[in-house]
């Protein structure tokens, strides 16, 4: 394990399924700070690519060191949690027997272990900080509402006051925007790029305009290896980029 | 050549008596009646003399004599002093002639004289039956008569064998016989040289009973090499039949595990494939026995000429019955459970007890009794295991059903749209599959073959309303242990499950070394919880 | 502290049904104890022991569904944890028999004496103690379901295949405990129960004790599952009944979570068993069959999951449908039995209890739309 002033960094990492290989020999360097976009068409590893960087998946080979000393491929799901880096999922998933409040007092950083969990009384701090977060996605009104009851958007809105909740140093965003209406895709931008004042942030997404609102790096993902990287015009303009999405 | 036989046994009943030291020169040339006269009236050391001449008679008349008297059978009628065989019959003892053989009407006890034999007669008798029966027109009680000698291991028996060797043609017996001489030529005082020769002979029989010859010799001999040599070959032995006993446990592994792979088979297809757990699974293993039952009370009241084929008519039978019965679970009950598995689990549990109760109310709860046709019947050996033919049968028929069952997987209509909703529902939907259809399909070509299992079961358990609870956790077992969705996954979890189970036996006893199976299964599951052959990738979750 | 901590689960209407259950536990062994017989008030004690063991029931039915109703975790193993706790409880009463069992050995127990045993088996020291037999029907069902949760939960079996698991885990306590050289009295299990700390188990005060504290426990096991359910851990809890992976990555270490809630249900299990088996006068191995564990199982479902009332409503249903039916109509009950499994799960998914909330709100909402 090598180290680095990277937040995240991937080096040589491979992944296969039955011999398919759904990421082969993958690197990639996310500097602290950083908003990064990722881009390919289906099967090219994106979510795969989470699926590592998260311990949801162990990888064959390579190496994926978070914040210069934290090798993530002897870790599991909650220890990389713990480490700061949050998961948004392409499909919302939010706790549909909870009330707004409650699924955002479970993502809120703090108390995991399940002996101070049963004797936690709730505490000033976290009653302001739920303040807070309540009002910057606008759901004061909805927070004693079900989980299950909320609107789609209402439920992205949650999950991303979620993750604003769980305070990560790294985001990891899986499509924020697909069935979005171009009003709350701009939207989605915005919030994103206030997020990425305080926080590093990854999007994996599809849509082009949404990428371009964002006016960040972006890297392109192809049969699990990195393609091409850089601005979205330089992308654009690689031609192997051009056949990969438009076909030969 | 037969003609000779009489003057040959002349020449082996003088070698036998000069090997034996008794020499009764009257006896030579007695004739049958005579000698069973002195048999009966003679002291212990006349009767000695008449056996060992009658054995030297070579009259197979002699033989049911001798067996009667050494089983207390042989009498002398007060009345008239005929002697006579009498085999009790109720209270009376029904007699006959010893000599003729005619049928002499029946008797008591007090009409009679018991003619009487102590331990050492008796002894004498048995090794004269051996001599008398080596020279049976018969092969196979030639070939008995060899084996009982080889057991008996007594010297007095050597010069009968070596006459009958002489005579003998079938290599076969041939061979028994020279094994029966050398396990008589190690209870002998011969040479040491050919003791160990004998021991050579013997060690290549390679049994059981050759290994009990082996062990007396090498504790009994005085001779160091001849000690040495029965040592070596017990040893030899030990090791041949350890490895045989090795082979009869795979097999026994085999049976059993085929059996397992025939209840579990079903299961993984609807649970493998569909993910639909069934807990009914087991009662449409008993349905299918049921069916059995009922096509061979059927055939027995009507058509007794049809029993030899009474399972082969059954097994389409169960196949429509418990498939029948598994879609009619699957369009009421089942498919408005999908995506509930534990939900789906609770009902189909309420649904086996229901249909163990109907079952139970319609046919009783006693045990229902399946005959096996006649092919079914009966053992043959290979080598030192028992095969018997009922269980040759079922795990033909397993290898059967699980080749039909791959074969329509991969070459039917059925078998592709089941595995492109299996693979991706939405889209095969949307290709026009009609999968409501399919799954109730599936469920019910998974049903049917639970039937065809009940079919095969019914020929070795108890065909009663429990008959299929027993089955439910080790089919699980099975599937979930081979690995869910892999057809030959749980062919090798089966036979593997088998195997185990049946090594575990003869040293934990077959309760314990089931629990140490579930146990094992149960700490496997938690090191690999998709089963042996799992399949991998993004999609299983 | 602690009164804070068990009271923050309680809501009115719980609060009401603990009340209740009390109220019965008093009232009934009073009945019987001061009311003479002859009186239309005098409670039986065969009453008192049906009651009593519907309230050990009960408490097995509230295990099941704080792991199931709460957790996600379908147990088909939980009879298991109730007979290990039942069979702890009879290894005390065996050995309160001392002398004056038929083969009037002072140490060792009658089946021992038939089985040639010379000596008593180590694990049988202690249990003529009360305390150490009680501490031991709360730690060996614990301790088993710890052994499995912690490998289970931390290898991520889930699902249909931990419910498999568990029905493995008691068909092999079954077999064993059927075995003669497992020195727990094989096939026929233990029985023929004296005394208990000294009273009469036959004698209707005990019984009227003995209903009390199953009572008693009940409603101790209300509360403190109220309070867990009710507390942060419990929040937590079913959020990872809903959405497990989704707890992962916010951090929280699931299995933690699972374990202690199987390991405190295991326990609350092995008590019910011990209340059960003084009550019923004997335990033998088939109380580890399958087919109890899902038949508690069934009484959650029928109550209504996922609330603290429902399983004990349900083991007072199914339970007094059983009392019933196996007395009136032997052949049907478990046609009845099967329907229910059926019906519950297809048209009923929130029991009873579900039903009644949904009574309710429909005919709250007539009322709202009725003219004023």
């Amino acid at each position: 394990m090598r180290s680095t002033s990277a937040l995240l960094y991937l080096s040589g990492v491979t992944v296969s399924f039955d011999g398919f290989k759904a990421l082969n020999n993958l690197s990639l360097l996310i500097e602290p700070g950083e908003m990064r976009a990722i881009i390919g068409p289906n099967g090219a590893g994106k979510t795969t690519m989470m699926d590592v960087v998260t311990g949801k998946t162990r990888p064959d080979s390579g190496e994926v060191v978070f914040d210069g000393r934290a090798d993530l491929t002897k870790l599991d799901e909650a220890n990389i949690a713990t480490l700061g880096i949050g998961r948004k999922f392409q499909k919302p998933t939010v706790f549909e027997n909870h009330t707004v409040r409650d699924n955002l007092l479970l993502a809120l950083a703090g108390l995991r272990k399940w002996h101070r969990l049963l004797l936690a009384q709730p505490t000033k701090s976290e009653g302001q900080r739920l303040a807070e977060i309540l009002s910057i996605i606008r759901m004061e009104e909805q927070q004693h509402m079900l989980g299950a009851r909320l609107s789609h958007g209402q439920k992205q809105w949650l999950e991303i006051g979620m993750l604003l909740a769980q305070d990560p140093k790294l985001l990891l965003v899986d499509e924020p925007v697909a069935g979005m209406t171009d009003v709350e895709t701009e939207t989605t931008a915005q919030v994103l790029r206030e997020i990425n004042k305080t926080h590093s942030v990854v999007v994996v997404e599809h849509d082009m305009s949404f990428v371009r609102a964002l006016g960040v790096k972006v890297t392109v993902l192809h049969e699990g290896s990195m393609l091409a990287e850089g601005t979205l015009d330089q992308v654009s303009a690689d031609q192997r980029v051009v056949e990969v999405y438009l076909g030969r | 050549m037969l003609s000779l036989r009489p003057f040959a046994i002349l020449l082996s009943a003088l070698a036998t008596m000069l090997a034996s030291g008794l020499i009764a020169a009257t006896a030579f040339a007695a004739d049958l009646p005579t000698l069973v006269g002195s048999l009966t009236t003679g002291s212990f050391g006349d009767r000695e003399t008449a056996i060992t001449a009658m054995a030297a008679s070579g009259e197979q008349r002699a033989a049911p004599i001798l067996e009667a008297l050494a089983a207390g059978q042989l009498y002398v009628r007060k009345s008239d002093n005929l002697v006579l065989i009498g085999k009790p019959d109720g209270n009376q003892l029904s007699l006959t002639e010893a000599i003729s053989g005619k049928a002499a009407g029946s008797g008591t006890e007090a009409d009679l004289d018991r003619v009487r034999v102590n331990n050492r007669l008796r002894g004498i008798i048995e090794a004269a039956i051996g001599s008398l029966t080596l020279m049976s027109p018969d092969p196979r009680v030639r070939r008995g008569a060899a084996e009982a000698l080889f057991k008996r291991r007594d010297a007095s028996s050597l010069a009968a064998l070596d006459v009958a060797l002489a005579a003998e043609k079938d290599p076969r017996i041939k061979q028994s016989m020279n094994e029966a001489r050398a396990a008589s030529v190690l209870a002998s005082d011969a040479p040491a040289a050919q003791k160990i020769e004998a021991i050579a002979l013997v060690r290549a029989r390679a049994d059981r009973d050759s290994l009990g010859v082996l062990q007396a010799v090498a504790s009994s001999a005085t001779d160091p090499e001849v000690k040495a040599a029965a040592a070596a070959g017990a040893d030899a032995v030990r090791q041949t039949l350890a490895a045989w006993e090795v082979a009869q446990n795979i097999w026994y592994g085999i049976s059993l595990g085929s059996v397992l792979l025939l209840a579990a088979i079903g299961l993984a297809i609807t649970f493998g494939t569909m993910g639909v757990i069934n807990m009914a699974h087991g009662e449409m293993v008993m349905l299918g026995a049921y069916t059995t039952f009922v096509v061979q009370e059927i055939i027995r009241t009507s058509a007794p000429h049809l029993f030899d084929v009474s399972l082969l008519i059954a097994l389409p039978l169960a196949f429509v019955v418990a498939g029948g019965i598994g879609i009619l679970i699957e369009r009421g009950i089942i498919r408005f459970l999908y995506g509930r598995p534990l939900d789906t689990l609770l009902a189909t549990w309420g649904l086996s007890l229901v249909l163990q109760q109907a079952v139970r109310s319609i046919f009783g709860s006693s045990n229902r009794e399946v005959g096996a046709p006649s092919w079914m019947s009966g053992a043959f050996q290979v080598g030192q295991i028992n095969v018997t033919y009922g269980r040759l049968w079922i795990v033909v028929f397993s290898m059967i059903v699980f080749v039909t069952l791959i074969l329509v997987l991969r070459k039917t209509p059925l078998g592709l749209y089941m595995r492109a909703v299996t693979q991706n529902r939405p889209m095969a939907s949307a290709m026009g599959i009609r999968t409501p259809r399919v799954d109730a399909l599936t469920f019910g070509l998974g049903s049917g073959i639970a039937g065809l299992a009940g079919v095969a079961l019914s020929q070795i358990d108890n065909v009663s309303p429990n008959l299929g609870q027993g089955y439910i956790i080790d089919s699980f077992m099975v599937v979930v242990f081979g690995g869910v969705g892999n057809l030959f996954g749980t062919l090798i979890g089966a036979l593997t499950l088998g195997v185990v189970n049946k090594f575990l036996e003869p040293y934990a006893g077959a309760v314990l070394g089931k629990i140490l199976v579930l146990v094992f299964i149960i700490l496997f599951i938690q090191r690999r919880p998709r089963g042996l052959f799992a399949l991998k990738g993004r999609s299983v979750e | 502290m602690i009164t804070r901590f068990l009271l923050q689960g309680m809501d009115r209407n719980l609060r009401l049904f603990v009340l209740l259950v009390l109220a019965v536990g008093v009232t009934l062994p009073l009945l019987n104890q001061i009311v003479p017989p002859g009186s239309p008030f005098h409670v039986p004690a065969w009453l008192l022991q049906l009651i009593g063991k519907y309230l050990s029931f009960a408490l097995l039915a509230l295990a099941v569904d704080l792991v199931w109703g709460f957790c996600g975790i379908l147990s088909l193993g939980h009879g298991a944890f109730f007979a290990l706790g039942g069979y702890c409880m009879g290894m005390y009463l065996m050995r309160q028999i001392g002398s004056r069992g038929v083969y009037g050995n002072p140490l060792l127990p009658d089946f021992m004496v038939f089985l040639n045993y010379k000596e008593l088996p180590w694990f049988w020291y202690g249990f003529d103690n009360f305390g150490f037999a009680m501490l031991m029907a709360i730690l060996v069902p614990s301790l088993l379901a710890f052994a499995l949760g912690w490998f289970a939960f931390r290898s991520r079996v889930t699902g249909v295949y931990l419910s498999i698991i568990t029905q493995a885990m008691t068909f092999a306590l079954m077999l064993a405990f059927f075995r003669n050289d497992m020195g727990l009295g094989g096939n026929n299990g233990m029985t023929d129960f004296k005394e208990i700390l000294g009273f009469s188990v036959q004698a209707d005060s005990t019984r009227a004790v003995l209903c009390f504290a199953s009572a008693f426990m009940l409603a101790l096991g209300l509360v403190v599952s109220a309070a867990i359910v009710g507390s942060r851990f419990g929040k937590a809890l079913t959020a990872v009944r809903d959405a497990e992976s989704r707890m992962r990555f916010l951090g929280y270490r699931v299995e933690g979570y699972k374990l202690f809630v199987f390991v405190f249900s295991a326990a609350m299990a092995g008590i019910a068993g011990a209340l059960y088996v003084p009550q019923v006068g004997i335990i033998n191995p088939s109380e580890f069959s399958p087919a109890n564990s899902i038949e508690a199982v069934l009484w959650v479902a029928v109550g209504g999951r996922g609330t603290l009332i429902g399983p004990v409503i349900g083991a007072f249903i199914v339970n007094f449908g059983k009392t019933w039916l196996t007395g009136a109509l032997p052949e049907f009950w478990l046609f009845a039995l099967g329907a229910l499994f059926i019906v519950v799960t297809l048209l009923l998914p929130k029991g009873v209890v579900g039903l009644w909330a949904q009574i309710k709100n429909r005919s709250l909402a007539k009322k709202a739309r009725a003219p004023v």
